[in-house]
């Protein structure tokens, strides 16, 4: 049935329709709404799990960990400090190889103090070993949750999912989201069953002490599994579309890019308004594309490379900025495009930090900015963009 | 100038902005106002500006209603409707910033004559919600919940908008006192009126 | 042996508990305790690291098997009954 929600709202409809079992979770601005709807959910008896308030958000990963190593399958929610609380075991959870999936309502960090929208939260987490999807809508939202069970929980990945939901412009913005019947649901993500959990009665110890001679074939096999992960979120989506009708382009979404000059790459809301642009913009003749960064974990990167062989230029777009470097998303596509035959110029730009808008006039000046760039050669490779005081103009 | 997206777009996109203080309801009339457009088939998207809620304070509230679905992620700059649901903003909050020329403002005032200082380039509606929102016992008597009474009358002001999937989608929303709310809707709707240059 | 990685768990897995492991085989000094001292305080119970102390009557019994050795009883004991002697000698 589809009905009006936030994307808060669509979260916690994801997590009842994958029937969690364990959910422990600490309120933060702008997750809040979504624990809440489970709680509601939960006492009301329309979802049977065992909610568990804790004290933290490391405790709440904690919780989550040690109740899917006990074989249940458990689901919470965080942002921004709270994620970066959970840091640590987050590394624990991906190492002790449990799928839990979490929704990030991605927030920036402070100081300053700040409750909006930027993507540094979850960037700062790339290399916990959990894999990320960013997603453009509420739909998406509830349909990756369900999606990120079924990948994660498959044999050869076993690994975490964090869904990434931009804050307010998705948490907090109303819009129709289908709701999938539950049988439907349940025929197409089976009960969690691991090979290995921790039994009553049964003395058994997890995470042990590794020596220097054992360690690396451990991380040797994680590495394979978030291979394998690539290839599950590819299949899983194409048995969802069979069942469901919808698709959101596997690793990496492309749109407008057949005949495209011009790629601008991104990731999370702000593909969605670029979609709009892209359309204006052709309907004036520029020859434009729009490739989105669905995963960030694991990276498409044989995705980009096909796109980049066929591309005059790229510029990506990061919501955050790694601080003596560059925008994550534009390092990471530059080193998969680097050992490519026929390499398109690149650009990145900075922009929408802490909640500020991305306008469709500044996403169509950046594609603009690009085209002349792939021209005319690149000034400054990494551009800030709307930033008061810089004598460039994009709005 | 203003970037204007829709000029390419294949169907007309109506984009509204209502303006109120923390209290009386704007995010939730946002909302409603989409549920109504898509229990009539449209789609919509409806967000609050992404601030902190205080009571009493400016709050302002958007709604997005097309006929084909709605990807566009900003902030509304230009729009087609602002519903001021609080006239005391109208000093101190520049709720005309950006609508569109021949868009329509929709005031919650008593007294039409003053409008007639808003710039005659939009068109401009009144309605006493205040008074028939009292009238119904919505809210106290001191600070009546206008939230539904002004969706009864942007009803009248928007051709695409018709009165009874407003007054549905109240009587499912509203917490409490559901035939209140909906028949001060429908009074509004009757008593919202132009303001002649 | 290093095992290939094809042949290990996802996560390492003690299966056996760890009271197999017997830490009484590292022990160079051992705790000999005079019973005619000992007031009963039971200090060396509390601090023992191993839990390898219990109490029999009130007076303290070093399970042998798994004693470090660590002397950390001997130097808490406040009436001195107990003291660290080397393996093989009394």
């Amino acid at each position: 049935m589809r009905m009006v929600m936030t994307g808060n709202y669509a979260s916690a409809y994801g997590a009842k329709l994958s029937r969690a079992e364990v959910i422990a979770a600490y309120p933060i601005t702008p997750q809040t709404s979504i624990v809440e709807k489970l709680a509601e959910f939960v006492s009301s008896g329309e979802l049977k799990a065992q909610y568990i308030p804790v004290e933290s958000e490391h405790s709440a990963m904690a919780a989550c960990i040690a109740a899917e190593t006990a074989g249940a399958r458990t689901y919470t929610a965080t942002s921004s400090h709270g994620l970066t609380l959970m840091h640590e075991v987050l590394m624990w959870a991906s190492g002790a190889r449990l799928p839990i999936v979490m929704t990030n309502v991605s927030r920036a960090m402070a100081p300053p103090w700040s409750v909006w929208v930027d993507n540094m939260d979850s960037i700062a987490q790339r290399d916990t070993g959990w894999l990320q999807f960013f997603c453009q809508n509420n739909q998406e939202v509830l349909d990756t949750i369900i999606m990120a069970y079924k990948i994660c929980e498959s044999r050869r990945v076993m690994l975490p999912a964090m869904i990434i939901e931009d804050a307010f412009i998705l948490s907090h913005t109303s819009e129709p989201v289908d709701v999938p019947d539950q049988e439907v649901v349940d025929r197409f993500l089976p009960p969690y069953a691991p090979e290995l959990k921790i039994e009553v009665g049964k003395a058994m110890g997890f995470g042990s002490l590794v020596k220097p001679d054992q360690y690396m074939e451990f991380r040797y096999k994680d590495m394979l599994a978030m291979k394998e992960a690539a290839e599950r979120v590819k299949a899983v989506e194409k048995e969802f579309k069979q069942v469901f009708g919808r698709e959101y382009g596997g690793l990496l979404e492309k749109y407008m890019c057949d005949d495209a000059e011009t790629v601008l790459i991104t990731a999370g809301s702000v593909a969605a308004t670029a979609k709009d642009v892209v359309d204006a913009m052709r309907a004036r003749g520029a020859r434009v594309g729009l490739a989105r960064i669905r995963a960030f974990r694991p990276f498409p990167h044989e995705e980009l490379r096909a796109l980049a062989s066929k591309v005059v230029g790229i510029a990506v777009l990061d919501r955050s900025y790694t601080f003596g470097a560059a925008g994550a998303m534009f390092t990471e596509v530059k080193a998969s495009v680097y050992s490519c035959h026929k390499r398109p110029v690149m650009k990145n730009y900075i922009a929408g930090l802490g909640g500020r808008d991305i306008t469709t006039k500044i996403i169509s000046n950046i594609m603009d900015d690009m085209a002349v760039a792939a021209k005319r050669g690149v000034e400054d490779e990494v551009e800030w963009v709307d930033v008061a005081g810089l004598p460039r103009r994009w709005r | 100038m203003p970037h204007n997206l829709h000029e390419h777009s294949v169907s007309p996109l109506i984009e509204v902005r209502f303006h109120g203080r923390g209290g009386q309801g704007v995010v939730i009339a946002s909302e409603v106002l989409a549920k109504a457009a898509f229990r009539m088939g449209y789609e919509v998207s409806a967000f609050p500006f992404f601030g902190v809620e205080r009571r009493g304070a400016p709050v302002t509230a958007y709604t997005r209603i097309d006929s084909r679905p709605i990807r566009v992620k900003t902030n509304i700059y230009w729009p087609d409707y602002v519903v001021v649901l609080d006239s005391s903003l109208l000093e101190g909050v520049d709720v005309l910033e950006g609508l569109k020329v021949k868009g329509s403002v929709l005031v919650n005032w008593p007294d039409g004559k003053k409008l007639k200082d808003l710039p005659s380039k939009f068109r401009r509606f009144v309605l006493d919600a205040t008074s028939i929102a009292a009238s119904h016992g919505i809210g106290s008597q001191t600070a009546p919940i206008v939230n539904t009474a002004i969706l009864g009358g942007f009803a009248r002001i928007c051709d695409a908008i018709e009165l009874e999937p407003v007054l549905e989608t109240i009587r499912e929303a509203a917490p409490v006192k559901k035939q209140e709310n909906v028949a001060a809707a429908r009074e509004a709707y009757e008593r919202t009126i132009e303001v002649t240059p | 042996m290093t095992k290939s990685y094809e042949d290990l768990p996802l996560t390492p897995i003690a299966d056996t508990p760890s009271t197999m492991n017997l830490t009484g085989l590292w022990r160079v000094v051992r705790p000999l305790v005079d019973k005619s001292k000992c007031k009963k305080c039971t200090t060396c119970w509390k601090f023992c690291p191993d839990a390898a102390i219990t109490l029999v009557d009130g007076f303290p019994v070093i399970d042998l098997n798994y004693c470090k050795g660590c002397g950390i009883c001997a130097h808490e004991c406040p009436s001195k009954c107990i003291i660290m002697v080397k393996e093989g000698e009394a």
